[in-house]
């Protein structure tokens, strides 16, 4: 079955994102295809490649950056959600004038028609939020 | 591309957070994709669609126009449930009159919002292809 995940709650702060890795581990392991991963409201935080949680603690963005490494996963962070939230790309800061960006590897910014998309072209569009 | 009922279940208060003028961000752009859409409003998420909503106190944007403008996007199917009201202590005229208009009734304005109860709230769920919840 092909799934499109949508994510709204930042890491560390509320369970959904780590809910929402885990259920993409678990269905990609059960042989599912995963069309889109969509990040929105403050989900666009696990996007961010400067968080530093303790060294005993899980580092949540990197989790996601790696699964999409070796899954292929396509992770989309919403780029009206992620300007005001000050959360970019190379590109972006370039454009907005910025001398530094803060996203890390494996994700990529685009529009809300990205999740329109997902849900026309997915079997299953599941939301994980508050 | 593929028509699909779409449903977006706002449940939230229209300030306070952000979900509410995010949520209608997406409902929006879903406009764009020729898509089946409707929008429900439960719990707190019925305060969305007051009227006489005033920001001022509050320094924030008053968005509460753009449900005005849903019907200009062919977005016409609004599902308010009857006990998220009733349990705030409003009734349907504490609600913004919502329109939208008929190109094939010489576009007389016709009403947007459904009430519905519980039960058929849930009716109207099960019916849908993507459930957006906000």
């Amino acid at each position: 079955m092909k799934f499109t995940i949508m994510i709204n709650e930042g890491p560390y702060q509320h369970q959904s994102a780590d809910s929402a890795l885990q259920f993409c581990r678990s269905i990609l392991a059960q042989g599912h295809e995963i069309f889109r991963v969509f990040f929105y409201h403050d989900g666009v935080n696990n996007g961010s490649s400067l968080s530093v949680p303790p060294g005993d603690d899980r580092l949540i963005q990197k989790e996601w950056s790696e699964l999409s490494k070796e899954n292929d996963l396509d992770l989309v962070i919403c780029i009206a959600a992620a300007q005001r939230r000050g959360l970019m790309d190379a590109d972006e800061a370039k454009r907005q004038g910025f001398d530094s960006h803060n996203m890390i590897e494996g994700f990529r910014i685009s529009g809300l028609g990205q999740l329109i998309e997902g849900g026309i072209e997915s079997d299953r569009t599941i939301v994980f939020g508050d | 591309m593929a028509t699909k009922k779409f449903m977006f279940v706002n449940r939230k208060a229209p300030y306070g957070t952000a979900y509410a003028l995010e949520s209608l961000e997406v409902v929006l752009i879903s406009a764009a994709f020729e898509q089946d859409v409707s929008l429900a409003f439960i719990d707190d998420g019925v305060y969305q669609i007051t009227k006489g909503q005033d920001t001022t106190g509050i320094g924030q944007k008053n968005f509460s126009n753009t449900y005005k403008a849903l019907g200009d996007y062919e977005i016409k199917k609004l599902y308010v449930e009857k006990e998220s009201l009733e349990e705030r202590g409003l009734t349907q005229d504490d609600l913004m009159p919502l329109v939208w208009e008929d190109e094939d009734d010489d576009w007389a304005e016709k009403p947007s919002i459904i009430m519905v109860n519980r039960s058929e709230m849930a009716d109207v769920m099960a019916e849908q292809e993507v459930t957006l919840s906000f």
